[in-house]
């Protein structure tokens, strides 16, 4: 009976589960490899296929719960962080010919490996081979190139060129890097400016693209308008033109070559993972895994052993010998985001290589900021008593309040349901919201910093007051983006219903259907086409400008304030016109005619009437739409999120889109964001009380 | 006599001539996303007129029946979860806020004007102001990427923007029908549940509706919450179709007008309720 347990036990052994987020080829290459391996181990193995976007806060949840994967494939770059967290398993890394640069992407500074280098991928330079016999070896001949095919809206070479993981390459071939020995971001080094000084010779020449997305690179090249493109091997499967593959080219002032970006597909061990996931973690790195993965997906291998037909892998492989590993850095992602705000400078022209390079490391310096000193808590604490012992006091005024809230218990009963669900979902958060703006921290461990956020913020600690980060730029640009906004929603939608309401208009209906539909169609949805029609390359908006003036027009919406606001302010007036034009027409609807009329036969002008019978008898409607209108257009936040997204440099953020900024999107600074958020609720409060007492 | 026939046929025919004008502008970008979502290829179309070239239903199709690694079809796990948390916000609104619109429209009590005010208050103040600490509370009990915690972040909005809106359609109600039941004998509770509640049906179903409709239009914080494609509402699908690293804009354009075309319609249908019930007391959008 026990021998029959014990055999039970081993049979039931859990399977081994591998999370990835492959797909397609890829993911039928591991599938073949894992299957071979599980028959001759007899282990079965669970191969899970996880979304992209999902993978590494799953693994992150999951792995200290118990339930996550044993071995996880992805991407080497969260090395680090993951290590730190205590997810991972070290393993042994088999004596193999690996690249250095995939050698260097798992073993960390004490020599130890934490993942099995699997596959390599990295930008490369692709060109069409109907326009370009010989690929340039040099910049001098990559710019000499571009010179001849940049012509009034070609352009000599397209790439991303404000995102650093493009930057890299030009970064390391001017001698620079991200992050030295000792871990310390070094963006403002004379390396580094020579290379913005490169970028910015190439952006100011127009040989490359302003702006331009992965898709408008595609787009450019496919149409013949670019004969060079930086970029890696998911831009090769939908192209339409021919296209072969270089190294990238030796940047001629230094004699060193432009060295991409590596990224290393791995195999990670999970912390507690059976302890046949590194055997398998193992065979996934072996030759014969390696020619699987080539063979079925064309991947190019961690290894210097295999040999390629095919030309892309071909020119991978050989890029691999100089590529630089993404960095692990916890911090590379604050560094990103400071290089890629001062590359968005350089590229538009609106600030020099050095100036761009310093506000880049002051940029990284303020993401960064290490927690401030934590403030002692006890004068609030005896704040807070103070405001509650004053509370209690006042409360013994109304001695006969819990006489009559027991008379009412009733009534009570009936407002519970509606009280209790604000406090929990409105007043909860309310109160944590302003906890946290008194902490500093992004998740984790928090210290308390008192009322350092604010005093940050309201004074401008960090910023020159002129500067978009500053509180006050930030609440200039809201004021003029909602009294702009609100004056023209307001005459547009007067003016339209001022026609519309005319006796012999015809199809009165239609018309003020039609009219209606920007607010019935949901916003996010518009403006994001509205984003695109403001494309510089493709743009409607460019076109009907070209189509009016004869030539065709490249105009960068976004590249300066009054274009990018011009921008968000038509969106948001298409949005908002509608609502002040049904107010008005129900207003309008209550006023007899008989008194313009008879303004009219007493001889008064179309103005006179407007101004002293139609608005004074609209106005009484329009006031509380136009309070109504104004808090909207004062928390309109995917306009200004979708549409102008901040550009330039943040300086078109209104102040809800940049709190949520600071939360989301700039190093999770949760109590600078929740200072911001509590001072937003001043604004507002302050706003209503002011209207209540005006509209007395 | 002369106004009342209005103004010369020239004056007309330039104030029509005007209106097809202002109305094609308006029109534009919804022809674009017409347009784009008729034309072949993903590709955002080129030039300035949204006129396709040629006409295909394929982006339609490709959203409608698109599949992801398990083999479940995109489109109707979104869609199932939009309607998931659209309709148990709107419930939920209605749910907490029903008996305590009817006793602020009915009944004066200490406290009353301050609940009012605080009900009036928390809609003045967008959510995603609250994104902080609503993100960090989902986090802390485990809610994120779940359809559980959107649905509380919406019940934020819609439970005091019911209790506005419904107070707003009770106090229209007459009291007399009400007070004739006391008389007879019937418990405020009975009153309410047989009289009041039948009576104030349509008023249910247009807050009903409007809370639905925010939460189904609702983008920025369905993205926050959630990161895992499972659990994406259909906006956030949307946007995934042409954020930075995809630009699949036939595939948003006609995905675009499939989960705008039901709420274009019922918004039309209602409208004639939001324009009165918003400038009343709601404030929220």
């Amino acid at each position: 009976m026990l021998t029959l347990f014990c055999l039970w036990g081993a049979y039931a052994a859990e399977p081994i589960v591998v999370w990835h987020a492959m797909g397609g080829t890829e993911e039928q290459a591991l599938l073949s490899t894992v299957e071979e391996w599980s028959q001759h181990s007899g282990r079965e193995v669970q191969v899970v296929a996880i979304p992209a976007g999902a993978f590494d806060s799953k693994f992150e949840t999951a792995v200290p719960r118990g339930n996550g994967p044993d071995l996880a494939i992805t991407a080497h770059v969260k090395r680090e962080v993951w290590r730190e967290m205590t997810l991972l398993e070290p393993l042994e890394l088999p004596d193999r010919p690996w690249w250095p640069a995939a050698r260097e992407a798992v073993v960390d500074r004490d020599g130890r490996a934490w993942a099995i280098p699997l596959s390599l991928k990295c930008p490369v330079l692709m060109y069409d081979p109907t326009k370009i016999d010989h690929p340039p070896a040099t910049t001098d001949e990559l710019l000499a190139l571009a010179r001849e095919w940049a012509d009034h809206g070609d352009y000599g070479l397209a790439y991303e060129a404000a995102v650093p993981y493009f930057h890299a390459a030009w970064m390391h071939g001017f001698g620079g890097q991200l992050f030295d020995a000792q871990g310390e971001a070094t963006l403002d080094t004379p390396e580094q400016v020579a290379a913005f000084g490169f970028v910015h010779q190439l952006s100011a020449d127009g040989l490359i693209p302003g702006s331009v997305t992965s898709e408008r690179l595609g787009q450019l090249y496919d149409e013949g308008r670019v004969p060079l493109v930086i970029n890696g091997p998911w831009f090769v499967p939908d192209r339409k033109r021919k296209i072969a593959f270089a190294p990238m080219p030796v940047v001629s002032s230094t004699g060193l070559p432009a060295r991409p970006y590596l990224t290393v597909d791995v195999a990670f061990v999970a912390q507690g993972a059976d302890p046949d996931a590194a055997l398998l973690a193992a065979w996934l790195g072996s030759e014969f895994a390696e020619v699987q993965r080539r063979d079925i997906a064309g991947q190019v291998a961690a290894s210097q052993e295999l040999l390629y037909t095919d030309p892309l892998q071909r020119v991978i492989a050989l890029q691999a010998e100089t590529a630089v590993p993404m960095p692990v850095n916890a911090r590379v992602l604050s560094a990103f985001e400071a290089q890629a705000r001062a590359l968005r400078r350089v590229v538009r022209g609106s600030a020099s290589p050095e100036q761009a390079a310093e506000e880049a490391q002051y940029w990284y310096a303020s993401l960064t900021q290490p927690p401030a000193a934590p403030a002692a808590a006890w004068p609030y604490v005896l704040g807070l008593c103070a405001i509650l012992g004053l509370l209690s006091w006042r409360a013994r005024e109304h001695a006969g309040l819990v006489k009559s809230v027991y008379q009412f218990r009733y009534t009570y009963l009936w407002v519970f349901p509606a009280v209790f669900a604000v406090v929990v979902l409105v007043v909860l958060p309310f109160i944590a919201g302003t906890t946290v703006s008194l902490l500093s921290g992004n998740g984790g461990d928090w210290t308390f910093v008192g009322m350092r956020n604010f005093v940050s913020i309201v004074l401008s600690k960090d910023w020159p007051l002129t500067s978009p980060m500053s509180f006050y730029y930030t609440l200039l640009v809201t004021l003029l983006w909602t009294s702009t906004n609100v004056v023209l929603h307001v005459a547009i939608g007067l003016g339209f219903a001022l026609v519309l309401r005319e006796p012999w208009v015809k199809l009165k209906g239609l018309w003020r259907s039609l009219l209606i539909l920007p607010w019935a169609v949901p916003n996010y949805i518009t403006a994001l086409i509205w984003r695109s029609m403001f494309d510089a390359q493709y743009g409607a908006i460019n076109a009907l400008l070209g189509a009016v003036i004869g030539h065709p027009v490249h105009m960068d919406w976004f590249a300066s304030f009054g274009t990018a606001f011009s921008a968000n302010l038509i969106t948001n007036t298409w949005l908002g016109f509608p609502f002040m034009m049904v107010v008005t027409l129900g207003a309008l609807q209550a006023i007899p005619r008989e008194l313009e009329e008879a303004a009219e036969v007493d001889g008064a002008g179309l103005w006179l009437r407007f101004r002293h019978v139609t608005w004074p008898l609209v106005k009484p409607a329009l006031l509380p739409a136009m309070v109504l209108g104004s808090v909207w257009t004062f928390n309109m936040f995917n306009v200004v999120y979708l549409v102008s997204q901040g550009e330039p440099d943040g300086s078109t953020e209104i102040l809800i889109s940049q709190a949520y900024r600071w939360a989301f999107s700039r190093g999770h600074q949760y109590g600078y964001a929740a200072a911001y958020a509590v001072l937003i609720f001043g604004v507002l409060w302050l706003y209503s009380y002011g209207t209540k007492r005006w509209a007395r | 006599m002369g106004a009342m026939r209005g103004p010369s046929v020239g004056t007309q025919v330039v104030a029509h001539l005007f209106l097809v004008c202002v109305t094609m502008l308006t029109l534009y970008p919804i022809l674009w996303v017409v347009n784009m979502a008729l034309t072949p290829g993903q590709a955002f179309a080129v030039g300035w007129l949204p006129i396709p070239t040629s006409v295909s239903l394929e982006n339609f199709e490709y959203v409608l029946t698109a599949t992801d690694a398990q083999g479940t079809c995109i489109f109707i796990n979104r869609l199932c979860n939009s309607i998931i948390v659209s309709t148990s916000t709107a419930l939920i609104g209605l749910i907490a806020s029903t008996t305590a619109a009817y006793a602020m429209s009915r009944w004066s009590f200490p406290g009353k004007e301050a609940g009012m005010q605080l009900f009036l208050t928390t809609q003045m103040f967008p959510s995603v102001v609250m994104a902080v600490p609503l993100y960090l509370m989902l986090d802390n009990l485990h809610l994120l990427d779940s359809l559980t915690g959107l649905v509380v972040v919406y019940s934020t909005t819609s439970v005091p923007f019911s209790v506005w809106t419904l107070k707003g359609y009770f106090d229209t109600i007459p009291r007399e029908i009400e007070e004739a039941a006391w008389m007879d004998g019937a418990s405020r509770w009975l009153t309410f549940w047989r009289i009041v509640l039948p009576l104030a049906r349509p008023a249910l179903a247009v807050t009903g509706l409007f809370s639905f409709m925010t939460a189904w239009n609702e983008f920025i914080l369905a993205a926050t919450i959630t990161s895992d494609p499972n659990k994406f509402t259909l906006p956030v699908m949307l946007q995934r179709y042409v954020d930075d690293y995809g630009a699949e804009w036939g595939h948003f354009a006609a995905g675009s007008i499939l989960v705008s075309l039901p709420v274009v319609l019922l918004f039309f249908a209602l409208q004639k309720h939001f324009v009165g019930g918003l400038t009343a007391g709601g404030v929220k959008g």
